[in-house]
């Protein structure tokens, strides 16, 4: 290399030494998990730079496993899942985990059937279907529930989440909660191993299996079902009641269960209590150590939960996403407060 | 070091091709010659190092699995995440069978279509025809996939699997329900992703078969086929096999387009209507939400299966080519 060559390089290079400074005057949190809240999670991560310029966000969505071994690893500041931990993986985490929830999903069932009529489940026949005890739509027990439809002489073809999903492990602590045989024979996990059916990769995967093949029934995500203007089936609550899935119906799942909420949020919301819940809903979860190990980090984390459960509720409905019902948001209000940095807490009273 | 090292190297021999041969000193070319074999053979073992890390750390990540299972991991279907029951046999079925039914599609037409462009075509027609071959290569494979989804299942399951299901319903084969998605769907996507790779690879090697072949056969009387046949694919036979090889390697790899058209089911079924599933397929499916440790250890002990799957069927091929005709004659290999 010349010299002049290596000049101009060096001159060239002071203007790049100049740029990290900035940078480093800002917070950054990083952040991994669960893919299913993801959307809502950027949205909020975008409005809060408007609240507070320093934090930038850096979250991954790799999936709720990836985020919960990644938080107990700490290789990242927060993580996200929307699957409860278990005992088993807390008790592994190097300090104590909380569980804030921060929005509400629901999944319905989606089916393909001549002319797509509004359909109506219970959740053993669910179960029964997804089990492959009950084949045919023209079953008497699919019958009794939907006497205005007409139901085709043709087999039902059960079509599943083929990843590991937060979906599917809602679709499928669903049926354990209804028939015991299920969760017996199959049980509860982002992957099961199925009775029957045909596995799609994604929503869309699902979705676009359901949308081509005359007679099946599959399970997607609310806001998937709803962007996609797919058919979604009516489900029976605890209360008898047929319930159609909204936004509205998915926060009132996690409002039927406020009275008997947990202090560690770690709750199932499907078969919820309260007449206008809808039994197929759950909260996703982010995940931070109760004591921080960073000043400066815990603050500004705790700065947003804040933000996130009160002034960011106002996002999710847009997204399709439901929002927390008010009595949840007290206890979780309760929750942030304990967050601390050694031992001392974080938040200033509000 | 290594950088400076071959920069100094390089400056060397190049200064010293504008010399003189005499005037490189002796001291001076004995020293680039030993840092250029130094610098190659630290290439090749690095590659080496690479290749046994990763056997290492597939082992060893897989190593829980390996010892809960045991053989049984290789012969039993049991797949159960909840109750922690794992097996791998319908997985290791689902990719050779994906693998082997691509190569029976695919292999004879990539072959007509290399003949058709190295012995028939007309010269104008030759560049546009492999560039249109050329360009599947080029397609993203979840564009496969969804293409798999949107028309090619619909097509399978309206037409092309009631036919078959009344002309051969007799055999195993072709039996139970058109779903459109299954192992048939698998190995027709596979075949078309194959294609190129094997078209272009044997047409190269088509064309580097030496034309007094063809003119000797053609001389001796042998219509345009049997020349072709007796003088040209015989001639260039292993490197066929090695066409046919990249696209094996290719099929047993491939996750997406596969994953979106297989059905996931982790089941061994005579059927080919029937839902299947692949290693590579239940890798990418699964793995970002495996929480227990035993199910990573057991997904990481499929990949570590579909190397060794790999490996042995790039094994026996090896020695299929040495078999047929011992050392390259016109061919890659």
């Amino acid at each position: 290399m010349t010299k002049r060559s290596f000049l101009t390089v060096m001159l060239l290079a002071i203007p790049l030494a100049w740029l990290p400074a900035p940078a480093d005057a800002q917070l950054l949190m990083n952040g991994a998990g669960a893919t299913f809240p993801y959307p809502i999670y950027s949205k909020w991560f975008e409005e809060y730079i408007k609240v507070d310029p320093e934090v930038r966000f850096n979250y991954q969505s790799i999936g709720s496993g990836g985020g919960i071994r990644q938080i107990t690893e700490r290789t990242v500041d927060f993580g996200a899942s929307d699957g409860p931990m278990t005992d088993e993986q807390l008790k592994k985490a190097p300090g104590e985990l909380f569980h804030i929830p921060t929005v509400l999903g629901a999944v319905v069932a989606t089916y393909n059937l001549p002319g797509n009529p509004q359909l109506s489940f219970s959740g053993d026949v669910l179960a029964d279907v997804f089990l492959g005890k009950i084949t045919k739509w023209n079953d008497a027990r699919i019958k009794a529930l939907n006497s205005s439809a007409s139901l085709p002489d043709q087999p039902i073809v059960v079509v599943h989440r083929s990843d590991g999903s937060g979906t599917t492990y809602i679709w499928v602590d669903y049926l354990c909660k209804i028939s015991p045989e299920w969760e017996q024979k199959v049980g509860r996990g982002t992957s099961v191993k199925w009775p029957v059916g045909l596995g799609g990769k994604g929503n869309e995967g699902v979705a676009g299996q359901v949308k081509n093949a005359p007679g099946s029934l599959g399970y997607v995500e609310l806001a998937y079902a709803i962007t996609n203007k797919l058919p979604a089936a009516r489900i029976r609550n605890q209360a008898g009641k047929f319930i159609e899935p909204t936004i509205e119906s998915t926060t009132a799942a996690a409002a039927g269960a406020a009275k008997s909420m947990p202090a560690d949020f770690r709750v199932s919301l499907t078969n919820s209590e309260g007449t206008e819940a809808y039994p197929v809903a759950s909260f996703t979860w982010l995940l931070v150590y109760k004591d921080q190990p960073n000043e400066t980090k815990g603050r500004s984390l705790v700065k947003f939960l804040w933000w996130a459960i009160h002034d960011g509720q106002k996002h999710p409905a847009a997204l399709l996403y439901a929002p927390l019902p008010a009595p949840v948001v007290k206890d979780i209000e309760a929750k942030i407060k304990q967050i601390t940095f050694s031992g001392r807490p974080l938040l200033a009273a509000q | 070091m290594a950088a400076e090292a071959a920069a100094a190297a390089g400056a060397g021999t190049a200064d010293g091709l504008s010399l003189p041969p005499r005037a490189i000193s002796a001291r001076r070319a004995g020293l680039a010659d030993r840092v250029y074999t130094a610098l190659v053979l630290a290439s090749v073992w690095l590659v080496l190092l690479l290749a046994a890390g990763l056997v290492a750390a597939l082992i060893w990540e897989s190593w829980e699995a390996i010892r809960t299972f045991g053989f049984r991991f290789l012969v039993t279907s049991e797949w159960d995440p909840v109750a922690g029951e794992f097996g791998a046999l319908p997985f290791i079925y689902g990719t050779l069978v994906s693998s082997a039914l691509a190569l029976l599609i695919a292999v004879p037409l990539s072959l007509g279509a290399a003949i058709f462009l190295a012995e028939l075509a007309p010269s104008w027609i030759r560049p546009p025809i492999s560039f249109l071959i050329e360009m599947l290569a080029a397609v993203p494979s979840v564009v496969y996939g969804l293409w798999g989804i949107f028309v090619l299942v619909p097509w399978l399951r309206d037409w092309v699997q009631p036919i078959l299901g009344r002309t051969l319903g007799f055999l195993p084969l072709f039996q139970g329900p058109p779903y459109g998605i299954g192992m048939l769907a698998a190995g027709m996507i596979l075949s078309i992703m194959v294609v190129p790779y094997i078209t272009s690879v044997s047409r190269e090697i088509l064309l580097a078969v030496p034309g007094s072949q063809r003119e000797a056969a053609l001389g001796l009387g042998a219509t345009r086929w049997e020349a072709t046949r007796m003088a040209v694919l015989r001639y260039g036979r292993s490197g066929l096999i090695g066409a046919i090889l990249l696209g094996l390697g290719r099929a047993l790899g491939e996750t997406m387009a596969v994953t979106m058209v297989i059905g996931n089911r982790p089941e061994i079924a005579a059927s080919l209507f029937a839902p299947g599933y692949t290693m590579a397929s239940v890798l990418a499916n699964e793995f970002t939400e495996a929480t227990s440790d035993l199910y990573v250890s057991a997904l990481v002990e499929i990949g570590l299966l579909l190397l060794a799957v790999t490996v042995v069927v790039n094994g026996l091929a090896r020695f299929l080519v040495w078999s047929v005709g011992g050392p390259a004659r016109g061919g890659r290999e």
